[in-house]
């Protein structure tokens, strides 16, 4: 991995000293910590469609974030050049928020390594020719084009970014990370004599192009498609009610995330604004369920080496065993509630204030047979792909909608039904969880969670389970 | 080094000396601000001036686009040099053609008056006390409101520059100020959140900090008691926001980039008739001090005024250059674009003609029926017009209404949701650039216990 340091230092014109006097001009005008974000990423986009390599885009974006915190008050501004001129411009602005005497105190900071790297990628994708690129697409256009007849068009793409940052705290932290990110996407209509339907897949990680040869292939991220897609045509009414409703493993592990993972960061619950609000040691979910927030796991979408504010990630424990054991925490809230970092301190980029988000959150797998949860349902739907969701914090409603799913009627898997949208509450949803299967399987690697209208790549992960009621909101009563 | 169109012209005739036969340059600039006040302390407050430079060019019909937010000689000079050679790669696409000379020249929009002063001149402390006063307005409305996540004021001024080969030369400034109050109501166990605000390019057009502050309230309070209700079919009204959540969903479907792509239902239906016969929708990007107003479009094509369904006939599309070639038909103006990439299609001012129908009419019209007031979710499926997302909102009985309601979905398909319009509210208000009035719609899936 390059030196972020060195990155920093060697093309902007910046030096160690430079650093530490913009940290003191944050603080110029009091306050408790200051920190400054560089960043310089690359963000690449390739796509196909129509079977013509239609764009090639590329868009560079640097710039420094200064932070000033003061209590529970936040000073922020950016730059969008790399100089010292400009950043101490930034900083002065972001002192403003403090109102006492200058922080005198001399700051020295001293540079550190993240403890691992989680994506030590020998090629990043930005330094592979397009040419290899295109071929990857290709591959991906005529595997969709052969699945079916059927398939009409074919859209795909391959995103991807390189990202290096380097973050100074008047504390003395100076820590940095090189973070690549890559996904395909692939999209097809089907269309059946007028009948259009769509379906979509895709994944990638933190990972090279080698992702393609030793994960997921463009072959099989076009044939879920196409096969999506052509699935739809036959597609029932979804029932309208409370259904029993069994969760395949993988994707639909968002249910995690909007029933239980947002409810969880620690800046709702420091406001008192969440469901979960003071409910530490209380009973949240079956005691079939233990669910975990993991930043570690090896060239995972979610995964990081720091945080955004220059901590280690962590393997965070949400709920064990039914009983919810903690929040999700950044840096503020962290102080705020005398509660020990978890390296969730995440934001987009430097024009944005680091917020607690989730990495990659998932339900750790029970002794239950898969096959044998979907026999013991003897009307119930059986969902195994989905499309976004949401949660509304404070009530703890939250919605994911289902874009491949089936009835299941005497323990069998029959229709696939139209997409339908699944609604719960937070705090009670996960007590209705009858069978856990031990088929954990994390996604392929395409989430992104958005949160104040900041995104960032996550991941989610769930075995099979049984929930034994949901609401289902089809059209068929 | 400061921007001008003077830049963005050389570095499109770099690109053409490296051999595009093609070239346009943007340039967006912003001043933002904003504060957030939480329980009457200031929690955040940031500002930033930011800038970025895009270039997009096509060499014989192969496209690519590069773009920075470095602006230094050396680095532009990079960036074309880039994006002529990712262009040597991508496939040739005949639609792939900057608007001509004629096109855009044949019209042009008076003064549409973008940018307030007053906005610009707003001080710090004054837009501390607007947020404040809002989130002070929910607070003391009543006294079931408990927490806050806050009131917040946020001001941007921006400047675009387009100039392309073809001899558009462009530029203008605006001017946005918005304001936000989410409140938070506390019964018993329940705890319920609403947010309310507005956002406008004038600051004597925004309404004030108290009445967002106070409307906040209202919708945070009247959700106190939510239940679910039982699985039934019944009439839906939208109240006036979440009709513009309706109008959201319908431009996918109408947008050049879903229909090309086959990938909305109403592909084929152009002069056909695809909704009530009352229903009329217009996409204008010439309302004089409207949010979404433009002079021109991201292509430098002149903004103009486009209906989209008359009186229930599905009109036209809305269409950038590329999509308009694909199907050949014309840009309506809406090309819409970033920094990066090739432009997409977006709406200006889109709204839904106002009816004769008050809300309250509307309200008494229901026998057994659901006023939905909030919808969370994506379950809108353009291809198919498939609907389900998460509702809550007031049941309606005898005319009246008798609970909150909350946890339920709505579903049906948008194709009979746009027939089944049976009322249009005369409450149309612009609180951004995406409105409507009250809708009516006679009959949906609502799913709960």
């Amino acid at each position: 991995m390059i030196s972020p340091l060195k990155f920093f230092t060697d093309n902007f014109n910046l030096t160690l000293s430079d650093i530490e006097n913009l940290l003191s001009s944050a603080l110029s005008r009091g306050g408790d910590y200051a920190d400054l974000y560089f960043e310089y990423s690359v963000l690449s986009n390739l796509s196909l469609e129509e079977q013509l390599i239609k764009s090639a885009n590329r868009a560079i974006a640097q710039g420094v974030g200064v932070r000033v915190l003061s209590g529970e008050r936040t000073g922020y501004a950016y730059c969008d050049e790399i100089d010292v001129n400009a950043i101490r411009t930034a900083a002065s602005t972001a002192a403003h928020i403090a109102q006492s005497a200058a922080n005198t105190a001399p700051i020295k900071v001293t540079n550190r390594q993240p403890a691992r790297n989680l994506y030590d990628v020998a090629i990043p994708v930005r330094d592979e020719p397009l040419k290899r690129k295109i071929a990857l697409l290709n591959r991906a256009d005529s595997a969709a084009r052969s699945f079916d007849q059927r398939i009409r068009e074919v859209q795909a793409s391959i995103v991807d970014e390189y990202k290096i940052i380097l973050i100074a705290t008047s504390e003395g932290l100076l820590i940095g990370d090189v973070q690549p990110l890559m996904r395909m996407n692939v999209n097809c209509i089907a269309d059946d004599d007028g009948n259009l339907q769509s379906g979509r897949m895709g994944g990638g990680g933190r990972d090279s192009l080698e992702f393609f040869d030793q994960n997921f292939s463009p072959e099989f991220f076009a044939n879920e498609a196409a096969r999506q897609a052509i699935l739809q045509l036959e597609a029932v009414e979804a029932p309208a009610g409370t259904n029993e409703v069994v969760l395949g493993p993988g994707w639909p592990g968002i249910l995690l995330h909007e029933a239980i993972g947002h409810g969880l960061e620690s800046d709702f619950n420091r406001k008192g604004t969440s469901a979960f609000c003071g409910m530490i040691g209380q009973k949240v979910a079956s005691e079939l369920c233990t669910i975990v927030d993991d930043g570690t796991i090896d060239a995972r979408r979610g995964s990081i080496n720091i945080d955004d504010e220059g901590n280690p990630s962590s393997r965070t424990v949400l709920i064990e065993n039914g009983i919810l054991r903690g929040y999700l925490q950044d840096r503020l809230s962290s102080k705020l509630t005398g509660a020990a970092l978890t390296g969730n301190g995440r934001r987009e980029s430097y024009q944005s204030l680091p917020m607690p988000r989730m990495t990659n959150t998932f339900m750790l797998s029970g002794q239950d047979d898969p096959e044998s949860i979907i026999k013991s349902v003897k009307r119930g739907l059986y969902a195994v792909n989905f499309g976004g969701g949401q949660v509304d914090i404070t009530n703890g409603k939250f919605v994911f909608s289902a874009s491949e799913a089936y009835l299941i009627e005497d323990g069998k898997v029959t229709a696939p039904v139209k997409g339908a949208t699944l609604i719960g509450h937070g705090p009670t949803a996960l007590t209705k969880v009858t069978a856990v299967g031990h088929d954990l399987a994390l996604d392929t690697g395409v989430g992104l969670c958005g949160k104040n209208g900041q995104s960032v790549p996550v991941g989610v992960g769930l075995p099979t389970i049984k929930i034994s009621e949901m609401t289902v909101g089809g059209t068929k009563g | 080094m400061e921007i001008t169109t003077e830049l963005l012209s050389e570095m499109v005739s770099s690109a053409l000396k490296r051999g595009a036969t093609e070239a346009e340059a943007i340039a967006l600039e912003s001043t933002e601000f904003s504060v957030e006040v939480r329980l009457g302390e200031v929690e955040t407050l940031q500002e930033s001036a930011s800038r970025g430079i895009g270039l997009r060019v096509i060499y014989e019909g192969r496209q690519a686009s590069a773009s920075t937010s470095d602006t230094h000689a050396e680095s532009l000079e990079k960036l074309v040099a880039e994006a002529v050679e990712m262009a040597r790669h991508t496939s040739p696409d005949e639609a792939s053609v900057l608007p001509s000379r004629e096109e855009f020249s044949n019209s042009s929009n008076p003064d549409l008056q973008l940018y307030d002063e007053a906005i610009a001149t707003l001080s710090t402390e004054r837009k501390i006390e607007m947020a404040r006063a809002c989130e002070a307005a929910a607070l003391a409305f009543d006294t079931r409101i408990t927490n806050s996540e806050g009131g917040s004021c946020a001001t941007t001024l921006g400047r675009v520059l387009l100039v392309t080969s073809s001899g558009f030369e462009g530029e203008y400034h605006g001017s946005n100020c918005g304001l936000v109050a989410a409140p938070i109501a506390t019964s018993g166990e329940q705890m319920q959140q609403a947010f309310w605000g507005e956002s406008q390019r004038w600051l004597k057009k925004l309404s004030s900090p108290e009445s967002i502050g106070r409307e906040a309230a209202h919708r945070a309070v009247r959700k106190l008691g939510a239940h679910k209700v039982s699985t039934q079919e019944v009439p839906i009204i939208f109240d006036a926001p979440m009709a513009g959540e309706l109008l959201r969903n319908f431009f996918e479907a109408v947008s050049g980039e879903s229909v090309f792509r086959r990938s909305s239902f109403l592909v084929g239906n152009l002069n056909e008739s695809i909704a009530a016969p009352e229903l009329t929708i217009i996409d204008d990007g010439t309302l004089a001090g409207a949010v979404g107003s433009r002079p021109f479009d991201g292509e430098g094509l002149p903004a103009r005024r486009n209906v989209v369904v008359e009186n229930g006939i599905l009109r036209s599309y809305l269409l950038n250059s590329y999509t308009a070639r694909k199907l050949g038909l014309t840009s309506t103006a809406n090309a819409m674009r970033g920094l990066t990439g090739a432009p997409g299609v977006g709406v200006n001012n889109f709204y839904i003609e106002a009816g004769k129908t008050s809300p309250e009419e509307m309200i008494a019209s229901v026998k057994n029926g659901f006023f939905v007031t909030e919808l969370i979710g994506f379950g809108f499926n353009p291809v198919t017009g498939d609907y389900s997302r998460g509702a809550s909102g007031l049941w309606i009985e005898n005319g009246k209404f008798t609970h909150p309601v909350e946890e339920v979905t709505i579903a049906g398909n948008f194709r009979e949701m746009l027939r089944g319009i049976e009322m249009i509210g005369n409450d149309l208000h612009f609180r951004s650039n995406i409105a409507a009035p009250t809708l009516k719609v006679n009959k949906m899936m609502v799913s709960g216990d």
